[in-house]
């Protein structure tokens, strides 16, 4: 036990924690593992909404790192004492309301105005929108690390030597029910259809009668509720600061190693993620470690150009 | 109005399209090398920041603007050219050879680059661009023995024939060097955009099927616009390292990359004009923000990230209310005035596409 007291908590930063005891191999590398697959949850949460509003839009959401951020600060702040004080389970489903309707408002004001422009401008918008919500937050909540007074936090789980905090356990179970949820509701639904139809063809999806708009709207309301549930259990598990979106750029990473356009894809993106970083950490040299999730998705770039979980195909006329 | 009646092709692609147009940017040119006569040594600094940053943004433009590839990596090229530049000179090569072969240098890094991102599509080259920057930061940490690492580098005083050239003691040299390399890209970039391979570009900007079907070769001519401006934005990092006097691995960040981005989109996306109108406000926004912030809550108030904020509240009212930049609201006033009382409201509409995917289900 004494081993697993040192392994707890995974850094925010994910590096991972290093373990100095040998002789216990196996048991380092599980650790690593499940440490590595929650930090990697949380990267698939964030890919999620990527590819939400991918999959719908087919416009890609720079800001959704900084949208997990502030769905964090909005479930901080009703919760913990210094502000709202309201309880936990009150309060969490306040916050994904809150975010929901913050994307949706975002569409309506925002986005619907680029309605028929190239996807490059609604990269450089969505950009745009991070550093504005950064600095919003930043006004708001100030530049301190601040962590959520959050009834998962507390405690942790011993399965056979390996330690896993309860908030890891949460949001690897989370994590793996929403993929689970919106995949199903992608497939069977008649909005979720209507949200692919829509990404499809636009034009024919407004002949068939399908509000283009407005899916879309719900989409981004849908991908902000996506960002609250990552916020939360972000929040959760480490302290979080304004620049916590910057985060978003390790769930580009998941989304195109699992392919934009496929949840079960991000979510499998995002655990690759999370994995290799302990372990490269663990393994590699200084220097090299933080390269390690980069260099593969740059060598997955390269070799399957369109993810693991590949939709496309070349363009024919 | 004046109204181009043409009767050749030459007439189509001169440099300028009437007496009057050269006479402007000549009576433009003749300011520019006046200019360390008429304003102080602090202005002619900033002046020769904005040049600096109109050559990166000219750099990005023609990959972007022209050629419409959005680069979110441009930084690492900035980089690039900026050490290639310096580690030269410090081998003891010549200012007059290193200059020019930084800039090539970082074309051919750029060319080897480009052929593997290259075959990415809008999204997913943003990405692969974005992880070039952030990689270029751990890759200069990697590299010390060359590159010094964390602890960066000082770039050496410039001499040309003897005639020494130095950023602080003597700005308006330092200016005079800025604006020959401008005039210079300027120039390429223009002469580029009358060839054959300029409008390649603009023809895989506009639609990559037809521009196959007019024989175009993609690949080739993306991989080319890459290096291109790659090589113009080596220059550009070359001078932003004399102009910072000195780098390490933090000062060609992911930021620098977004902002350079910005920039050519407030400018105007695919102009000569945008370029240098955005790197103003680039160069002008923080020197005006700290003036507007004293003004308003007294020196000595640090309020974090207000620069990045404001600019990102700007660049989203560009994108929505003026999606050509503020050279296209010059334009659009000008055409108003050249045509009143006959400017019609709609002239500038631009056309809308309908989305559709490229994936299977």
């Amino acid at each position: 036990m004494e081993i697993c007291q040192k392994a707890r908590k995974p850094g925010v930063t994910g590096q991972g924690t290093v373990l100095k005891e040998r002789g216990e191999d196996n048991l380092e590398v599980l650790q690593l593992f499940v440490s590595g697959l929650a930090n990697g949850c949380v990267y698939g949460l964030i890919a999620l909404g990527f590819v939400l509003i991918y999959k719908a839009t087919e416009a890609v959401n720079f800001a959704q790192g900084d949208f997990m951020m502030v769905g964090a600060f909005v479930s901080l702040g009703l919760t913990n004492a210094g502000y709202m004080d309201l309880p936990f389970w009150i309060a969490a489903p306040l916050t994904i309301t809150i975010m929901a309707v913050f994307g949706y408002l975002i569409d309506l004001f925002v986005l619907r105005h680029l309605f028929g422009q190239s996807q490059t401008a609604v990269v450089i918008l969505t950009i745009a929108m991070g550093f504005v919500l950064r600095f919003v937050a930043g006004l708001i909540w100030g530049h301190e690390p601040q962590t959520l007074e959050s009834p998962l936090a507390l405690g942790d789980l011993h399965i056979g030597g390996v330690v896993l905090g309860m908030a890891d356990v949460a949001i690897i179970v989370v994590t793996f029910l929403m993929t689970w949820f919106l995949y199903q509701f992608f497939q069977r639904t008649k909005l979720g259809l209507a949200m692919q139809a829509a990404s499809q063809n636009q034009m024919a999806a407004y002949f068939m009668g399908i509000p283009v708009k407005r899916v879309q709207g719900l989409i981004w309301g849908l991908s902000g509720a996506t960002a609250a549930v990552a916020g939360i259990l972000f929040a959760s598990k480490g302290a979080i600061d304004p620049n916590a979106g910057l985060l978003g750029i390790k769930a580009f990473a998941a989304a195109v190693i699992g392919g934009f356009g496929s949840l079960p894809g991000a979510l499998a993106g995002g655990l690759i993620v999370g994995v290799i970083e302990p372990f490269a950490a663990r393994y590699l040299a200084a220097g090299y470690s933080q390269i390690a999730p980069y260099a593969l998705l740059l060598a997955v770039l390269v070799f399957r150009p369109h993810g693991l979980f590949s939709q496309v195909r070349v363009k024919k006329v | 109005m004046r109204i181009h009646f043409k009767t050749t092709y030459n007439d189509d692609i001169r440099l300028f399209p009437d007496r009057w147009t050269f006479m402007v940017y000549a009576a433009l040119l003749v300011l520019a090398f006046a200019l360390p006569y008429l304003i102080g040594e602090f202005y002619l600094g900033e002046v020769t920041n904005v040049l600096i940053w109109a050559i990166a943004g000219l750099g990005l433009m023609l990959l972007t603007g022209q050629t419409g590839q959005a680069s979110l990596g441009h930084a690492a090229f900035l980089a690039i050219g900026c050490y290639a530049n310096t580690i030269l000179i410090e081998q003891g090569v010549p200012f007059i050879v290193a200059f020019p072969l930084a800039g090539i240098i970082t074309g051919l890094v750029g060319v080897l680059i480009a052929i593997p991102v290259l075959r990415l599509h809008g999204i997913y080259l943003a990405i692969a661009t974005i992880a070039l920057s952030v990689l270029a930061d751990d890759i200069i940490v990697l590299t010390e023995p060359w590159s010094g690492g964390v602890s960066g580098k000082f770039p050496e005083m410039i001499t040309i024939f003897g005639l020494e050239i130095e950023r602080w003691s003597m700005p308006s040299r330092f200016y005079y060097l800025v604006l020959v390399v401008t005039i210079i890209c300027t120039l390429f970039y223009r002469n580029l955009l009358r060839s054959p391979l300029g409008r390649a570009f603009a023809a895989v900007r506009d639609s990559e099927v037809s521009a196959t079907a007019m024989g175009v070769h993609i690949a080739r001519t993306k991989g080319k616009a890459f290096g291109l401006s790659c090589m113009i934005t080596g220059w550009a990092g070359a001078l932003m390292g004399y102009y910072a006097g000195t780098f390490n691995n933090e000062t060609f960040s992911l930021v620098i990359s977004i902002t350079l981005l910005m920039m050519i989109v407030i400018g105007g996306l695919g102009t000569i004009h945008g370029a240098f109108f955005g790197a103003v406000v680039v160069a002008f926004l923080p020197q005006g923000l700290s003036i507007l912030k004293d003004g308003v809550f007294g020196s000595g108030v640090a309020i974090p990230g207000l620069e990045t904020g404001v600019f990102g509240v700007i660049l989203i009212l560009f994108i929505l209310f003026e999606p050509m930049g503020i050279y296209g609201r010059w334009l659009k006033i000008r055409i108003w005035f050249e045509l009143f009382p006959f400017a019609r409201k709609d002239m500038f509409r631009r056309q809308k596409s309908y989305l559709k995917t490229e994936r299977l289900r």
